[in-house]
Formats: structure tokens, C-alpha cells, sequence
């Protein structure tokens, strides 16, 4: 550390300790770069939530494996060995095993919980970082960029005086505050979003592996769709940990927003299915409720993710992959930190190029671009995704002729399921998500054996009530800008931690009178807030992370 | 800068580790030695010197030798290189006065830049042993300090001080070195550098590991060590004389308690209606 004009300075500050921080960190620092990491929780994981599924590609840059030793013995869960598809129509549910297309290209599947993996991974990179002279700070949050005329020379803090850096590698997540800042991704679409609510349910010994019928030390992702998550677009998803299993649902947000659904009350339905009663058996236990917005990189991957000395990673650059029923974030993010940091090692040695450009170029050459952005969906996506087709496609595949086809199509299904180029063009409608799978559970299914689910997850107020909060007193992190029920109404129902009719919530409804007129208008506690960014999309607000350590804090995650 | 800081140990009156008799005396035996807890912010002090400044950090006290635990829980606190225990039977039974000498005596040793003490302590809670035994040292005393920045350049403070009125104020002073500091209960330290914030988190992991085997780092002092009359320190050496000790009456029950069992539907109706009246937030 160096000090000019009172201003520290290091030569690389990493933001957010996420795998693409971590991963970013770690190369930084092997190649003897001076990096600060900051993780704006009180531990690196307590602010962090995903489905749960970390796949190692083999065609990958990096993997966390390669880049920490005894990763996979530390800090995740299962490797995740089977992976089907449940196509469900009422009381029929069509099972397809999608082990092809879940294995093609990986090297593993590991299922993990953030707060573990995270914490872990910080640590390991707090003793990297420490021997340049850097190291790995948790409870500060970076709010923003430091500017000097106009260029981009470091971050700003809470918590902390400006600090200088030579680059500034932004892996501070999908709400990014630095991105933001340099006007480089907005809240503007929910199209451009997914939103996944998930319940990490606890499992008493030895009943993962009868249950699922895998053997100690293997693991299973079951995923869902069909008709029970009442038309709206998206599916859920159930994996094996080492003894929890992770339940969740992700739709797109505008489908969420459009059809005024309940995300709690989605998981719900997913959680109480006879379907999954095999699995949950008769005393449910939940852990811990979370949510998490995803961006759809096919919409929102930043094709050109820097400016300047800032370098966006991970969900911050939008690089989050949902290509059909197979969702894939932490290992491009896990790529693009290292390829970010190689990139800044590269621009320092040669001196040629920026690192934003070779890190731009490296995203492309490596291949994660392509991941990222597939042409197959650009191409495809101006047809499928038109009203007018998508409305024929939904109502073709639910006509006689439709059903007549997937009838005869039988085991032919579930080869195109695992088919990687036709997921690459999968439309993100009602279709693909909705219609298709219904119509195999209808045509193809099984009955679903057994009685009625014994599932009685907790309400909302005891999901929030379990969930650990340092409040920020005084201090909220949200504002809501226009509270007319128009503009910010549809917080109240998208918003995973809250609800019409229940005041425990985030937002609230009400209706007020002014100079005698009655008006509708929507109220906002912070409180509860686990900080998705979902108000942000769907509402005018004007939101912020919490303070360094304040908020929510996830145990499992 | 070399920063030393007093503490002492006390009984832990907290719930379920204090034990009283029948006549309501503390039961010393019963009850557990504690650090006392209002030297925390003293504590909080002298780390933030130690982490802003460099320096070395020593945590002193004075008692009976079974202080380990209190020594290694201030050790902890303040990440304290080494801890000095005056430790005698012809300083047992010391009043403030007798203490302050005793103390001030084992600080002009380690001529130290900075001296730190609570506010009080948790059983005599008189407030005295700091400022008297600055007094001895005829050092500037600084007291209610609620923030801190040494300038070790200049050889002084700067320290914000809470003074207590009718309104709270925030009075700015400046000392030179040496000085003497009592914390207030609202000190706040500041790290506003990462550089500050990465050296706490090394001294934390390198202190966890020192306090394993703290006494390795402890000194004791005996009267003789210090060159101290015994006629002027311990019981012989307190002008203090206590007439007599009165257990603290316990507050008189003034309202009666009608026990309600919460799953009895009626019983709770009539709590609610008698809370309803209170409802308006009247």
C-alpha cells in the first residue's frame, strides 16, 4: 500500500467476493499483484444465493478447482452425477433423463451453498492476496467509482476512505452498484431478468441417499415444468447437498410482473406437488428462504464489459447463462475473473493494450462469449419470440396435430431435450416453458405415485422470521421514488418477501385519501429486504445495497 | 508508541454466574472472575492506537495471581504483546488510592506514551483508580474520550470528549505525550484505511495464537520488585474505611401479577381487552 494525496492505493481492488472475485483475486495475486478484495457481508457467502449447481466445463479457462487446491474436498457439496427433467400435467408427470445434455462438456457438477463455498474461498484468497500487501476486506461496501477528471482511477466506499487502484475489477453481483455507476448496465427490462426464490430444506442422515437412490457422495438435479406454476414462465429445480437439498423456482421476471404472481407462493405449489413427497417424506424442515435476481446474458451479457480501469465480472457483466432447463453462472463468472485478471498482468508486461481490451478479447477467444451470447438465439430468437409466432407455436403444440406428434415423438423426446443445439435456440415463451412440457406430461406421463404431499412449508412471515437482519436503523437502503400503485404496485406481488394481504413485507398496498380523492399507493419497509433487486427492476426506486455488514445474511445461501 | 492498558478483574454479575447468599452478600467463591467489562472501550482505545500508530501494546493489572483468564481475555482484545500483573499479598485490600500509587508505580517502569482505563469497574464502580493514578503519574488526563488520533510526529492527542449536560456536547482537546486516557462507554475506533483494516485482521490471527500460551508474556511484580513501602500501599496504605455493607434492597413488588396460561382462549380475551384500551399509543 502506498499513499498519495491521502488516498491509498493498491494496484488491483477486486469488488465483491464471489467465485468471479475470488477467482480474479487468486490470479491477481499469483502473479504478484498488489490486490484489496472487497465483500461488502460480514462474510464472503452471506449475501450470496444460487440454484446451486457449479459445473467445471472442460472447455473452460479456469475452474475453481485449478485455481484453489482442495476445493472440491472443502467447499462444495455433491458432485451432482443424475439430472432429470420432470414434465408435469396435473396428476401425470413425463420424466425425461437429461444426463447427456448435463454431462456433455463437463468435466464435474458439484452442487454447493454459497456461504460455505464463498467463506471458503475467501479465506483462501485473504492469505494470497495478504502476501502482495493486499488482502481480503469483509463489511465494506464499495458505492461507487472514484473519478479524476472524468477516468475511472478507484472506488469509493462506506466504510472506507477513496481508495486508487490500477484496475478495478467489479464482481460485485447482478446489482451492481459499480456497473451502474459507470452507466454501463441498468434496471430498465425485466425481460432482461430472471428471478429464483429457493428453500434449502434440511435431511435427516442417510435420506438423500435412499431416497434419491444414489450412493454417499453422489448426488441428483431434478428439474420441473409444465402446469404446475400457473402459467407462468419458468421451472423449478430440486438438488441434492450433503445433507440439505436445495428446492427453488426461477422465472423470467416479466412473466413474474406481468401475471402478478407470488414467487413464495410459486415455490409453495413446486414444495407441496405429490411429485416431490417421495423426496421431502413427512417432516419438512426448512433452513433458510433466499432469492436471487439472474440476468439473461443471452439479452444482457455486455459485449464490451469494461471502461477505463474497470473490468465487469460475473453477474455485474451480466455473464449468466440459462439455456434452457440448464443454468450456468458461477463458472463463466469463475472464467471471466480470471480472464480479467490475466488480462490487467498482460496490459501491465506488454503495455500495448489496455486490460479492458485484452480482457475483452480473451472473453471471445476462450469461448465464454459464445456461451454467453449464443448466435443460434440471437438468430432464432427475432421469430420464436415474436407474439404472433410464439402464439401459433403454443397453440400448434397443444393441438390435436401437436399432441398427435409428441406422442409419436415417444423416447425421441427425450433426445432432443439433450440435443445442446436445439437448447441454444429454446425461445424464452410460454412454449417452451409452459406448453411443451404439459403437453408431454399429458400425452407421455405416468401417473405420480404415491398420496398427497404431507408439505406444509412456513408462511412468509416465518420465512422472514428465520432469516438473520443487522438492520441498518434509520438508514434505508431503498427509497421508493413514485409510491403511486401504478408505478411501483407490482413491487408488492413480485417482490419474494412480500405479498398482497400480508403486512409483514417489504412493500405494502394501501389505499389513502387526498384532497378527497382515493388513491392506491404502495409503502416500503426495508426490513425484511434480502436484497434481490427485483423492486429495483419492477418499481421506481432509488436503491442501494445496505452498508458494509448491514442487511440480510444468508447462513446457507 | 508504546500503550498501556489497565484492567481489572471482577465478579460476572451477569445473570446466572453471579451467586448471592441469603443475606444478599456476594458469594465470591461462587462467582466467577471476569475482565471488567467497562475497560472494553479502554480496550478499543489502545488497540486503534496500536493498529494507527504501530507500536507496541501491554495490558497491566493488579490482583491475585489466578488473574489468567482476565489477562488472556485483555490480551485478546487489545492483540497486547505482553501483561504485567502486580500481584502481593501486601497489595491486597487496596483502596483507589492505594491502587493508583501501586499502578502509577508499575507504569513509570515501562515509561509507556499512552495509558488507557475504563470508566469504572463493574463491582466498586467508584470511578477513582484512573484519574488518581494519573494524578501520581502527574500526567494530562483525558477523560469520556469517545474518539482518538495520535499524532506521534507531533507528540500529542487529539481526542473528542463527550461532555454530559443538559445537552451533550462533543468538546475537541489536544495533550502532549505522555497522557492518560479513560475511555467512555461511546468510543468509537475509526478505520477508515484498508491498510488498517488488513493489519487488524494479521493481529487478530497472531494474537489468537500468543494468547494460547500468554503466560509466556506475563511479568509479575511483587512490592519488593517495585521498591514500595507496604505501609503505603494494600489495606495498610487505604485511608479508606468501609463502616459497613448494605445488600441492595430489592425493589418492593407494587402490582399484582395474575398468571395467565397463553393457551387458554378466555384468559387471553380479557388480556387483550385490557390491553385494548392502551391501544390508541396514549
Amino acid at each position: 500500500m502506498t499513499e498519495t494525496d491521502d488516498y491509498e492505493h493498491y494496484e488491483a481492488v477486486v469488488v465483491g467476493a464471489g467465485p468471479g472475485g475470488a477467482a480474479a483475486a487468486a490470479v491477481l495475486a499469483q502473479q504478484g499483484v498488489e490486490t484489496l478484495v472487497l465483500e461488502r457481508g460480514v462474510d464472503a457467502g452471506s449475501k450470496n444465493v444460487s440454484g446451486g449447481l457449479l459445473f467445471a466445463e472442460e472447455s473452460a479457462p479456469y475452474t475453481l478447482d485449478d485455481l484453489f487446491p482442495d476445493f472440491r474436498e472443502e467447499a462444495t457439496e455433491r458432485p451432482v452425477t443424475e439430472s432429470y427433467m420432470h414434465n408435469v400435467a396435473g396428476d401425470q408427470v413425463h420424466t425425461i433423463d437429461l444426463e447427456d445434455v448435463h454431462e456433455a462438456g463437463v468435466e464435474y457438477c458439484d452442487s454447493v451453498l454459497r456461504r460455505k463455498m464463498d467463506s471458503w474461498l475467501a479465506d483462501q484468497v485473504h492469505e494470497l492476496a495478504r502476501e502482495t500487501g493486499g488482502g481480503l476486506l469483509t463489511e465494506v461496501r464499495a458505492n461507487g467509482l472514484l473519478r479524476e477528471n472524468g477516468e475511472i482511477v478507484g472506488v469509493t466506499c462506506d466504510e472506507l476512505d477513496p481508495i486508487r487502484a490500477d484496475v478495478v475489477i467489479a464482481a460485485d453481483g447482478v446489482n451492481s452498484e459499480l456497473a451502474r455507476d459507470a452507466g454501463m448496465m441498468n434496471w430498465d427490462e425485466p425481460d432482461d431478468y430472471f428471478q429464483g426464490v429457493k428453500a434449502v430444506v434440511d435431511m435427516p442422515e442417510g435420506a438423500i441417499e435412499e431416497r434419491f437412490d444414489v450412493d454417499d457422495g453422489e448426488g441428483a438435479s431434478h428439474l420441473f415444468a409444465g402446469d404446475l406454476f400457473d402459467g407462468v414462465r419458468g421451472g423449478g429445480f430440486l438438488y441434492t447437498n450433503d445433507d440439505t437439498l436445495s428446492i427453488g423456482t426461477v422465472f423470467h421476471l416479466d412473466s413474474i410482473a406481468d401475471e402478478r404472481a407470488e414467487p413464495q407462493q410459486l415455490l409453495d405449489g413446486l414444495l407441496t406437488h405429490p411429485l416431490l413427497a417421495q423426496w421431502l417424506g413427512d417432516d419438512y424442515e426448512e433452513l433458510e428462504y433466499s432469492a436471487k435476481l439472474v440476468p439473461d446474458s443471452k439479452k444482457v451479457a455486455h459485449p464490451s464489459p469494461h471502461q477505463g480501469r474497470l473490468l465487469l465480472v460475473g453477474d455485474a457483466a451480466g455473464q449468466m447463462q440459462a439455456q434452457g432447463p440448464i443454468i450456468k453462472g458461477m463458472n463463466h463468472a469463475v472464467s471471466a475473473g480470471a480472464l480479467a485478471a490475466e488480462a490487467f498482468v498482460d496490459s501491465r508486461t506488454r503495455g500495448t493494450s489496455s486490460a479492458g481490451d485484452l480482457y475483452e478479447q480473451k472473453l471471445r477467444s476462450e469461448g465464454v462469449m459464445d456461451d454467453l451470447r449464443p448466435a443460434r438465439y440471437r438468430a432464432s430468437r427475432a421469430v420464436t419470440e415474436s407474439d404472433a409466432v410464439s402464439g401459433f407455436t403454443d397453440a400448434l403444440v397443444d393441438s390435436f396435430v401437436g399432441r398427435a406428434g409428441v406422442s409419436l415423438l415417444g423416447g425421441t423426446v427425450e433426445s432432443l431435450f439433450n440435443s445442446q443445439f436445439l437448447l441454444g435456440m429454446i425461445p424464452d415463451t410460454k412454449t417452451s416453458y409452459v406448453t411443451i412440457p404439459q403437453v408431454l406430461g399429458e400425452e407421455l406421463g405416468e401417473p405420480i405415485e404415491g398420496g398427497p404431499s404431507q408439505v406444509e412449508p412456513p408462511d412468509l412471515a416465518d420465512r422472514i422470521g428465520d432469516l438473520t437482519y443487522n438492520t441498518d436503523v434509520g438508514n434505508p437502503h431503498i427509497e421508493v421514488l413514485d409510491e403511486s400503485y401504478d408505478a411501483s404496485g407490482t413491487a408488492v406481488t413480485a417482490c419474494p418477501v412480500s405479498a398482497e394481504d400480508f403486512g409483514g413485507g417489504c412493500y405494502r398496498s394501501e389505499t389513502v385519501e387526498r384532497d378527497g380523492t382515493e388513491e392506491r399507493v404502495v409503502s416500503l419497509d426495508t426490513q425484511p429486504c434480502v436484497e434481490c433487486g427485483t423492486c429495483a427492476v419492477v418499481a421506481d426506486t432509488d436503491w442501494e445495497h445496505p452498508r458494509g455488514g448491514k442487511g440480510v445474511e444468508y447462513e446457507q445461501g | 508508541m508504546h500503550c498501556v492498558t489497565l484492567t481489572k478483574g471482577v465478579p460476572d454479575f451477569r445473570e446466572g454466574q453471579v451467586s448471592f447468599d441469603e443475606d444478599g452478600h456476594l458469594e465470591r467463591g461462587d462467582t466467577p472472575t471476569v475482565m471488567n467489562p467497562n475497560d472494553e472501550p479502554a480496550l478499543r482505545a489502545a488497540l486503534q492506537t496500536k493498529i494507527r500508530n504501530g507500536g507496541t501494546t501491554s495490558v497491566m493489572s493488579m490482583g491475585p495471581p489466578g488473574y489468567g483468564d482476565v489477562l488472556r481475555e485483555a490480551m485478546e482484545s487489545v492483540y497486547a504483546d505482553d501483561l504485567y500483573l502486580l500481584s502481593d499479598r501486601e497489595m491486597a485490600a487496596a483502596d483507589t488510592w492505594a491502587t493508583a500509587i501501586t499502578v502509577a508505580t508499575g507504569l513509570k517502569r515501562l515509561e509507556p506514551d499512552l495509558v488507557f482505563a475504563g470508566f469504572k469497574t463493574a463491582d466498586g464502580e467508584t470511578g477513582h483508580t484512573g484519574p488518581q493514578t494519573a494524578w501520581c503519574l502527574d500526567w494530562p488526563l483525558v477523560t469520556h474520550v469517545v474518539a482518538l488520533d495520535v499524532d506521534a510526529d507531533e507528540g500529542v492527542l487529539r481526542a473528542k470528549r463527550l461532555v454530559e449536560g443538559d445537552v451533550d456536547e462533543i468538546e475537541t482537546v489536544e495533550a502532549p505525550l505522555p497522557a492518560f486516557v479513560v475511555a467512555d462507554p461511546e468510543f468509537d475506533p475509526s478505520y477508515r484505511k484498508a491498510a488498517h483494516r488488513l493489519k487488524h485482521k494479521d493481529l487478530r490471527e497472531e494474537t489468537r495464537a500468543r494468547a494460547q500460551n500468554h503466560e509466556d508474556h506475563l511479568t509479575v511484580w511483587d512490592h519488593e520488585d517495585l521498591n514500595l513501602d507496604p505501609d503505603f500501599i494494600g489495606l495498610d496504605g487505604s485511608p479508606t474505611i468501609v463502616e459497613g455493607v448494605d445488600p441492595i434492597p430489592r425493589a418492593p413488588a407494587e402490582r399484582d401479577a395474575t398468571m395467565v396460561d397463553p393457551s387458554d382462549e378466555d384468559a387471553m380475551g380479557d388480556v387483550v381487552e385490557e390491553l385494548t384500551q392502551y391501544a390508541g399509543g396514549d
